[in-house]
């Protein structure tokens, strides 16, 4: 009989639980890590939708047609294979959705209803009212309920991945974690390790993100020489809940459903629009609608990073409400089943200001919200030579993969709203495959007790060495100044001077927290200490934001230099990877091609459109689906 | 504008060694209870200038989709992120908040509870859909927009325990199941494919611990942060699990 395949998963994410279904259902028997609940993880924020190419509204809309607004949304950084592969393999997951028991939205006759979302024409995106993420979120982790009573999987929830554990061969053999219910530290051996840890929203503080996205299991990783791929592309919102202790997202679907982002114009001033033409800011003292001015053809649905630079430039030209860093997205005009079905984010704008937005606009602002860069992973496409001696969502470390937003796939420069839930689903499925192959076909040398002692040993001398600090600073405090930093110089707009800057300040805050003291000392869930261990890696990963976008002299997707106001194909259409290097603490940047062989990079342009079938290149024969036994082999 | 304060008392720490402690809080406008015990970690020092452990509390999402910051609220269960101060100080017209942690729950420390026993009910009823495999050439069965409306309410209960720290008949020492669960009772067996395992879920609620222990007291669907109908969920079930009880008595078919 074969050996039972044993594999270790971090993090219950959509991403995650996806990869344990897939694992499960293939034999293996998986151990899954969470900081929290995986029911509580942050996929649950996800609002609008899941974007599939099924044409149920009778578009003509073709998973082609969404593999080229996902490349063009991402402007041409992303590889393409994977993208072909995940737009395609859509319509079938939303079916397992379906029959998994998501709540759907439907049409009068009982089918799945689709909405428009940005960056595209198609009414492609399947939602669950206003709150999808939670509603594919639990039907994922009912399943794996299922496997659980199986026996098929252990979870260990309230405990944090701190070291990957790898052999003299270089090769992921386990991980190191510890429990915060008791702070103790402690070892798994598996045959592959996959990280689906998430985003790290966190570093900015002010962001979407759930206050478990630190981000802090990449820089853990980083630190142990994983490269790091696309570091600088950083999504930003255009529309979230201005908050003290977080900016709450306020879903695209808003848009999508018909709702308006305005401004109270003033004709004295102009801006330029992006085809050249300077335009008067509307009429003063009547209402703006300045994307729709400004992108006539996609108008409120123009792609995240052009909204929300287009917010900011309005705001910086003083048109912001009362003169604050707030405009207007307007709801008010929409009859009473479209506010029905966006009840959940209508409600949580409501509670939270107190103002009801069916009477009133919103009043909103960009936020930091999705982390397009991340563990680099592998992608041998299909047909390739070589599509059955690497592995799929694996990164540079034999063993250990990595699925979901803490990987650098599918989004390129910016992420399409919608594609996320989509992404996190496909690549978890994709992971689960690939480490059942992987562990078959890898021969591995017998393991010793003094492989992981010495893991451990590490883990705790670290742990010890953060509760002995001595010194005046505080690291919540620090982490304030950390964000201040990071939002002022690496979101929407970013100067080499700012960067450059930034980067001194993230060293001194680097040097200060040698200086801090915990609160707390103890080893009864220390929150403070599971933070403070956090923190060192978060400041890693700050650097290779910073450090990418210092480097990167040019205009790409999420990343806005005007020293550089276009983008640069000839030098820059590759991707960044940072590794950390050891004598100077810093990123190292290099540079890697992009498979673009399905479609050659075009002008990426919103203000005119009209359908077209994209032509692509290259296509391979056959495309696999995830949830097919062989997954493309025979 | 004079600076307001206010108190925030919190009942707090470990297993059989709580005690009071209380903090003095300079107010901002649209702070909430998360964003006051953020504001404590910066500076864990007590009313009496006493310096402190930060607080430990339980939170994640902080937009009330994720169920981790439930707790007492004045005595009131809730979701601590979307429970703003200024309205709070209004309603009462006192300057003092009580935080304490729910009661019905193994205390881990301070504001920090051990929900397990809710995910362990969610096992013993069977909430989910018994697919056979992932693979899917097909959508599942249709549904109307009717049936989607209320199985999307159902399905947005987010595992907080409220309910259960509302209920009077749910405690750490007695064995009810709680509204949470009878409602994904509900929830399931009216899915198309869910309804396949729907003898199995009642035949669960009519065990020790079932269906039959709801006082009526109906304080759960008083407090359900999501507005979840649990106590219309919990009269439907407990017709269904009597109907289902008479047909295994005479060995009816489901």
């Amino acid at each position: 009989m074969q050996k039972e395949t044993r594999v270790v998963v971090v993090g219950g994410g959509l991403a995650g639980l996806s990869a344990v279904i897939r694992l499960c259902e293939l034999g293996a028997h998986v151990t899954l890590v969470s900081v929290t609940k995986v029911k509580r993880s942050h996929s649950v924020c996800a609002q609008g939708g899941i974007n599939v190419a099924v044409n149920l509204k009778g578009e003509n809309d073709h998973p082609h047609i969404h593999t080229y607004d996902t490349i063009k949304g991402g402007d041409f950084l992303a590889d393409q294979p994977p993208v072909l592969e995940m737009c395609h393999n859509g319509p079938h997951l939303i079916r397992m959705m379906d029959r998994m028991g998501v709540p759907f939205n439907r049409t009068s006759d009982g089918k799945i209803d689709f909405r428009r979302f940005g960056g595209t024409l198609y009414n492609r995106t399947a939602f669950a009212g206003a709150s999808t993420g939670q509603q594919l979120l639990y039907a994922l982790d009912e399943q794996v309920r299922r496997f659980e009573v199986q026996g098929k999987v252990v979870k260990l929830e309230h405990h944090e991945f701190l070291r990957a554990v790898m052999d003299e061969n270089g090769t992921c053999r386990g991980a190191v974690f510890y429990d915060l219910f008791d702070m103790k530290i402690f070892s798994l051996r598996a045959d592959s390790v996959v990280m689906a840890t998430g985003g790290n929203g966190v570093i900015f503080k002010y962001s979407t993100n759930s206050t478990i996205c630190t981000g802090a299991a990449n820089g853990r990783l980083y630190r142990q020489g994983v490269k790091i791929g696309n570091p600088e592309f950083i999504q930003v919102h255009p529309t979230a809940i201005p908050g003290k202790d977080k900016l709450r997202l306020m879903s695209e679907s808003a848009r999508g459903e018909g709702g308006r982002i305005w401004v109270y114009g003033d004709s004295s001033k102009t801006m330029n629009a992006p085809d050249g033409r300077t335009i008067r800011c509307g009429e003063t003292g009547k209402p703006w609608y300045f994307l729709e001015e400004l992108y006539p053809a996609f108008g409120n649905l123009v792609p995240r990073d052009v909204a929300s630079r287009a917010i900011i430039s309005v705001v910086d030209a003083g048109l912001g409400i009362d003169g604050k860093k707030q405009v207007f997205l307007d709801l008010t005009r929409l009859d009473t089943h479209t506010h029905h079905k966006l009840e959940a984010i209508l409600d949580i704008y409501e509670k939270f200001t107190g103002d009801n937005p069916r009477l009133v606009p919103m009043r909103i602002f960009p936020a930091v919200h999705y982390t397009m860069g991340g563990l680099w992973v592998d992608w041998p496409a299909t047909g390739d030579p070589d599509r059955f001696t690497r592995f799929r969502h694996m990164t540079n470390v034999s063993g250990l993969f990595a699925c979901g937003e803490c990987d650098y796939q599918y989004h390129g420069a910016n992420r399409l709203g919608a594609n996320s839930l989509l992404s996190c689903i496909f690549s978890g499925f994709v992971t689960g495959n690939e480490v059942m192959w992987y562990t078959r076909a890898s021969e591995t040398g017998p393991l010793t007790d003094a492989l992981f002692k010495n893991s451990e040993v590490k883990e705790e001398a670290f742990k010890q060495e953060l509760l002995g600090r001595k010194g005046k600073e505080n690291v919540h405090i620090l982490h304030e100044e950390l964000a201040g930093i990071m939002v002022s110089h690496g979101t929407v707009v970013r100067s080499n001077k700012g960067l450059s800057h930034a980067i001194e300040g993230v060293l001194e805050i680097r040097e200060r927290f040698k200086h801090i003291e915990l609160g707390d000392k103890g080893n009864h869930l220390n929150q403070t200490l599971q933070f403070a261990n956090q923190f060192e890696y978060m400041i890693d990963i700050a650097l290779t934001i910073l450090q990418g976008a210092l480097c990167r002299d040019e205009f790409r997707g999420a990343h806005y230099k005007p020293e550089f106001p276009k983008r640069d194909d000839e030098r820059w259409l590759k991707k960044t990877i940072a590794t950390y290097d050891p004598e100077t603490r810093l990123p190292k940047i290099t540079y890697e091609p992009v498979d673009v062989r399905h479609l050659k990079p075009v002008e990426r342009d919103y203000t005119k459109a009209t359908k077209i079938t994209p032509e692509l290149t290259n296509l391979p024969a056959k495309i696999p689906l995830v949830t097919e036994l062989d997954y493309g082999r025979s | 504008m004079a600076e307001v304060k206010f108190t925030l008392k919190i009942w707090r720490g470990t297993p059989r060694h709580q005690y009071f402690e209380e903090f003095e809080i300079v107010l901002i406008h649209g702070m909430n209870i998360v964003s006051v015990l953020m504001e404590i970690q910066k500076n864990p020092v007590s009313k009496e200038g006493k310096r402190t452990t930060p607080v430990v509390w339980e939170m994640a999402c902080l937009e009330e989709v994720c169920g981790s910051c439930s707790m007492l609220i004045n005595g009131l269960p809730r979701q601590s992120c979307s429970t703003l101060i200024e309205p709070l100080l209004h309603e009462t017209g006192k300057d003092v908040i009580t935080l304490a942690p729910f009661s019905k729950f193994p205390l881990v420390r301070d504001l920090y509870v051990n929900r397990d026993r809710m995910f362990e009910s969610l096992k013993r009823v069977s909430a989910w859909n018994p697919i056979d495999t992932t693979f899917s050439p097909e959508f599942g069965p249709t549904v109307s927009p009717k049936e989607q409306d209320s199985m999307y309410t159902e399905s947005t209960c987010m595992t907080c325990g409220c309910c259960l720290e509302a209920c009077p008949q749910f405690s750490s020492s007695r064995h009810f199941i709680g509204a949470a669960a009878i409602s994904q009772v509900k929830l399931f067996n009216s899915q198309p494919i869910g309804s396949l395992l729907k003898g199995e879920r009642l035949t669960a609620l009519m065990d020790k611990g079932g269906i039959s222990e709801c006082g009526n007291a109906q304080n759960c669907v008083a407090v359900c942060p999501k507005h979840i109908p649990l106590t219309e969920s919990i009269a439907d079930i407990g017709g269904e699990a009597s109907r289902h009880a008479f047909k295994l008595l005479f060995g009816l078919p489901n």
